[in-house]
Order: C-alpha cells, then structure tokens, then sequence
C-alpha cells in the first residue's frame, strides 16, 4: 500500500512540475515583442493581413488563452484557420510550425531517432566507464591508478564538448581518416554505417560525462567504506569483492542514478552542442534552426518536450530509488 | 584544514594559472599594445586568396603572436586575451548573481521554515527539472536587440545558477538553526535579521566560498556554449566560445584557430576547477585524500 502511494505520490508531483513548467516557459516566449504573425506576414504587411494572420494562428487572444488552446490542443488537437486554407494539427498538438507548414509533433518525431541513439549510447558507455573507473580509484586509493584516473577526470571535467569533439573530430576524421566527420545513417537504412556514423560522438560524450561519474563514484564510494556496516559486513569474513559490489555500491548508486537521471533527460531533449559540432540532425539542431528562423511554435514545442523528457527521467530515478533502496518507499 | 603537500601543489599552480588569466584579461589593452595589434582590424594580406592564413601554425610571426583568424586575418592573440575578458566578466557576474540569489533564498528558506520553504523547495525541483541550456538558446535568440548581450546573459546564466548552492545553504542553515549558541540570541533577544547576520552567515561563509570558486568554471563554460551556438556574446566583441565555433569550418585547413582559443577555455577552467577542488579538500576533513 505504501508502495502504490508512493508511486502515485510521484507521478502527480511530476505531472505538476510540468504544468508550472509550461505555463511558465509559454509565458515567457509569448510575452517577449517577438510577433509571430508580424515574422511570417511577409511584405508589403498591411494591417488587415496582419490581422488575418493572428487570426489565423491563433495568436489574436491574451497568453493565458493561447495557453488554454495549447494545452486543448495537446489532449485534442486542433485546427489553425478555417475553410480551406486550414491546417489541422492532430493530438498530442504540440503547436504548428506555419514557416515548415507541419505539426511540430511531427517534427520532434522525425529527429528524435537521432538524439536518441545519440544519447542512450553515449550513456550506456559512460555509466559503466564513469562507475567503472569511480569504484576502483576508491579502492585504491592514493595508487597511481587513483591519481592518474582522477587527473584525466579533472581534464573531463573541464573540457568542454565541442572542443573535445572537434578535437576527435581532427584526430580521427581528418588525420587518421578512421570515421566520418560528420553526418548521420538510420539504423534502418543501415546499422554499420548507423554505427560508424555515432562511434566518435558517443566517445566524445562519454569521456566527459564519465569524467564527472568517476570523481561522484569515488568521492561517495570513500565515504560508504567508512561506514560500520562496511567494516560489519568484513568482519564476517565476505570477500572483499562482495563487500565492495554487493554493500558498498548498492549505497553508492543513489546519487549516481539521480544525477544520471538528470544527464540523461537533458540529453534526450537536444544534445544541442554535440549535434552541432558532428552535423547530427537531432532536436537540437531542429532546435538551432528553428532559433536562427524565429519559429517561435517549434521553439516553445522543443522547450517543452525536452522538460517533459527530464521530468520523466526524474520520475524514473524516483521509481528506481526503491528498488536500490526499499527504505525509500516506507 | 587539512593539508596535503599533492593536492596543495595541484591547487597553487591552479591559483597561479588563474591569477595569470586575471592579469592577462586586465591589461589586455596592454598586452595587445606591445603586439602592436587589435581585436578588431583586419589584415588581409596575412592571408591566402581562399582566406587560409598565410604560413606556419595559422600564420604565426613576429607581429601575430598566436597567427591570425581566418577569413579576415584579425590577430589571434588580441582576440585571445580581450576574449578573456569577455569569459572572466560574465564568469564573474553570473556567479555574483547565482551566489547572492541562493544564499538570499537558500538560507531564509532554511531559517524561517513553513510553507516558504516548501515553495522554494518546490521551485528548485522545477528548476532542477528544466531544460535549461534549451531554454537559455531559445530566449538568447528571441530577447529584443536592444537588451544588452553581455547582460543578458550574465542574468539569465545567473538565473540559472543560484539552486545548487541554495539546496546546500538551506540544508546548512536548518542545522545551524538548531545550535545553543543560536537559541542563545534568540534568548536574548535578537531579532530574525540579527541571528541570520550574525550568528548563521559567519558559519556558512566557507561553503560560499567553495560553492563561488566551483560555479565559476560551470559559467565561464555556458558563456561559451551560447557563443558557440551563436547566441551568446554578440561580434565582434571577442569570446573565446566564439571563435571556438567559428573554428568548426576551418578545422580541416586551419587547425590552429581552434587550438588557440579552445586551448585557452580549457585551461581556464581546470585552473578554476583544480582551485575548488583544493578548497574543498582543505575544508572538507572526509574527503580529503
């Protein structure tokens, strides 16, 4: 019973924390004077077409109605305009890009497939790097392994994603002529060039975001090791293996999963840089463009999908707390 | 204070590469003039008809110490140090509004309790639940021209920032709040303000210091990210995420233009985090090594 109250406890929360995001983010971008009927009216852009746009878009009414339509638009889609210059935007609406002339639903469809390998690769590579590399620098702590281990983390650390990237991107594609440059397969069309095309990009990610895991593994796996039931558990004789696998990073993993919940929710909505850098069409770059045109819907959509995408993340870290840590849920 | 002779070695060429980087960002002007160059003057003759700077290493000779930037042959080494500037300042300034928006926040939140520490709870977990950067990208891009840049993002990177050291604070002040020597003052009759200046902000005064000194790297580092993407510092004010970005197009045929300014980003940061590490270490008894 208290599990399931816990769980429904969580999940309103997150559904609420959406809501104040939204309405706070929609808030924002459409009380800023950037007019999206004034930007896609065209010139010469007399009054009369400049009121039949707003009308048209939907953007003739106070914020918090559009906000209203918005979220109606979500549950039930909607309709821009009427007769037969009139677009429909089916649920889940997330707005209508009039400058693409398509559903921003649509759009975040057709790039997510890339942030998402994008992204679950480069995890998968970093958590068992990171929590790897973090696990054996405590329990050897002061070796040169430690030391050395920890020195390239603090480089990670600092370093930051694009020039990495191109750094590789240097190394590998121009000097060595090893992996693309650039660009991007799906895996339906073909998994080997799908692959060849991520290889670099997942490194890349992947040694930085390990770079943090590692010093968080190490730094929290020291202090777990000072605890009683550390020195409990090898007074009665378990191997050392044990102690450290089975009760040292059990403990360990709470912050590691709640800061990899946040990682990978933010990477999931746009890993804006890294896209950028290896010429990825993810919704990142959907993101850039629509910010280099001033397409205002897709903006406010991508901003919005990628916090529903870290609030779920969050949600799942919470759910995955009590299956590492049963306390949790009582 | 623990002292551990590594460590405190890591941490003083930290601080020395810092107060380098300081001193480089203040006399720029000085530096550029003994150069004999600017950020801003072009020289085309330093390039080939393709716009690829003309000679070793990206061009570098006796007048163009770091070589020149491709396309419009602007001296390298000027756009370097005033770029230092540029990630300094805005470093600076969004840390200063991170850090007096989350000690304001995080220990009221702490001291005072009931229903204003549960909004400011709740507001952090948004925040923390917030894309961020997108949003960051999104609202550069769309913010009226007539806000200025460095401003802006100095307050909205700012914006951002305060949460993490608020949480700490908070957490902080909510233990502070229950020692004798507080209830003490209460006793004797100090109001709110008085305990809070008093009593709770002296005993928080080294984690604010540590939490400045390691959100500065983070800082300097978003500055950059939203130059690179082209909506960070405006041109041509020089920023090194700037040129960073600029370098992409050039990386095959001059990789010397991103070694430069990426080199130097690089080296700012791990000076600052090397330095808010051996803080930390040094006031942090369990976890130093």
């Amino acid at each position: 019973m208290t599990a399931v109250r816990f769980v429904g406890g969580r999940i309103v929360g997150a559904l609420v924390v959406l809501l104040i995001v939204s309405v706070g983010t929609y808030a924002v971008f459409y009380l800023l004077p950037a007019d999206p009927a004034q930007l896609s009216c065209g010139k010469p852009c007399t009054p009369q077409r400049l009121a039949d746009a707003r009308a048209f878009m939907g953007v003739d009414v106070p914020w918090w109605q559009q906000y209203l339509d918005f979220l109606g638009g979500l549950f039930a889609g909607r309709t821009f305009g009427s007769g037969p210059a009139a677009v429909h935007c089916g649920a889940p609406c997330f707005g209508y890009s009039f400058r693409l002339d398509a559903p921003v639903s649509t759009l975040i469809a057709d790039r997510f497939a890339v942030t998402f390998s994008l992204a679950t690769g480069a995890a998968v590579l970093w958590l068992l790097l990171g929590v790897g590399a973090g696990v054996l620098s405590a329990v050897r702590r002061g070796s040169a392994w430690d030391r050395g281990a920890m020195t390239f983390a603090v480089a990670g650390v600092s370093a930051p994603s694009y020039l990495v990237g191109l750094l590789g991107i240097l190394l590998f594609g121009f000097t060595l002529d090893m992996v693309p440059v650039g660009g991007y397969t799906p895996f339906v069309d073909s998994p080997l060039d799908w692959l060849w095309h991520l290889v670099l990009p997942w490194c890349v990610l992947a040694f930085l975001f390990a770079a943090v895991y590692a010093r968080l593994t190490r730094g929290q796996m020291l202090e777990v090791l000072g605890e009683d039931y550390i020195r409990t558990a090898r007074a009665k004789g378990l191997r050392e293996r044990r102690v450290v696998g089975r009760h040292g990073l059990r403990n360990v993993l709470i912050p590691v999963v709640t800061v990899f919940g946040l990682d990978l929710g933010q990477l999931l909505g746009g890993a804006v840089i890294t896209e950028r850098v290896f010429s990825l069409p993810g919704l990142g770059s959907l993101l850039l463009e629509a910010v280099g045109n001033v397409d205002l819907p897709v903006i406010v959509g991508v901003t919005l999908f990628s916090a529903v995408l870290i609030i779920l993340a969050n949600l799942a870290v919470d759910l995955l707390y009590g299956v590492i840590d049963p306390r949790v849920t009582h | 204070m623990n002292f551990d002779v590594r460590k405190d070695r890591w941490a003083a060429a930290g601080a020395l590469t810092v107060a380098l980087f300081l001193l480089a960002a203040a006399f720029a002007p000085v530096l550029c003039a003994i150069e004999g160059q600017d950020p801003y003057t072009y020289d085309l003759d330093a390039l080939d008809s393709s716009g690829v700077p003309v000679g070793f290493g990206g061009g570098i000779s006796a007048d163009h110490w770091f070589g020149v930037e491709p396309l419009t042959g602007r001296d390298l080494f000027a756009i370097v140090v005033y770029g230092a500037r540029t990630s300094l300042a805005v470093g600076a300034g969004a840390t200063a509004v991170a850090v007096v928006l989350g000690v304001l926040i995080g220990t009221t939140a702490g001291f005072f309790g009931g229903w204003y520490d549960r909004v400011v709870s709740r507001t952090i977990d948004v925040l923390f639940g917030f894309p961020s950067l997108i949003f960051m990208i999104a609202l550069g891009a769309i913010a009226p021209a007539s806000v200025p840049r460095p401003l802006l993002v100095v307050a909205v990177v700012g914006a951002f920032g305060w949460p993490s050291i608020a949480r700490v604070l908070r957490g902080q002040t909510l233990v502070l709040r229950t020692r004798t020597y507080v209830t003490a003052a209460v006793a004797m009759g100090a109001g709110p303000a008085r305990v809070m200046r008093r009593e709770i902000l002296p005993n928080l005064r080294a984690t604010i210091i540590v939490y400045a000194t390691t959100l500065i790297p983070g800082m300097i580092g978003v500055e950059a990210a939203l130059s690179f993407l082209g909506v960070g510092v405006a041109p041509p004010t020089p920023s090194w995420g700037r040129s960073i970005g600029d370098a992409i197009a050039w990386v095959g045929t001059d990789p010397m233009f991103l070694v430069f300014p990426g080199g130097a980003l690089f080296l700012a940061t791990l000076a600052f985090n090397v330095v808010g590490d051996g803080l930390r270490d040094a006031l942090d008894t369990r976890t130093a090594g």
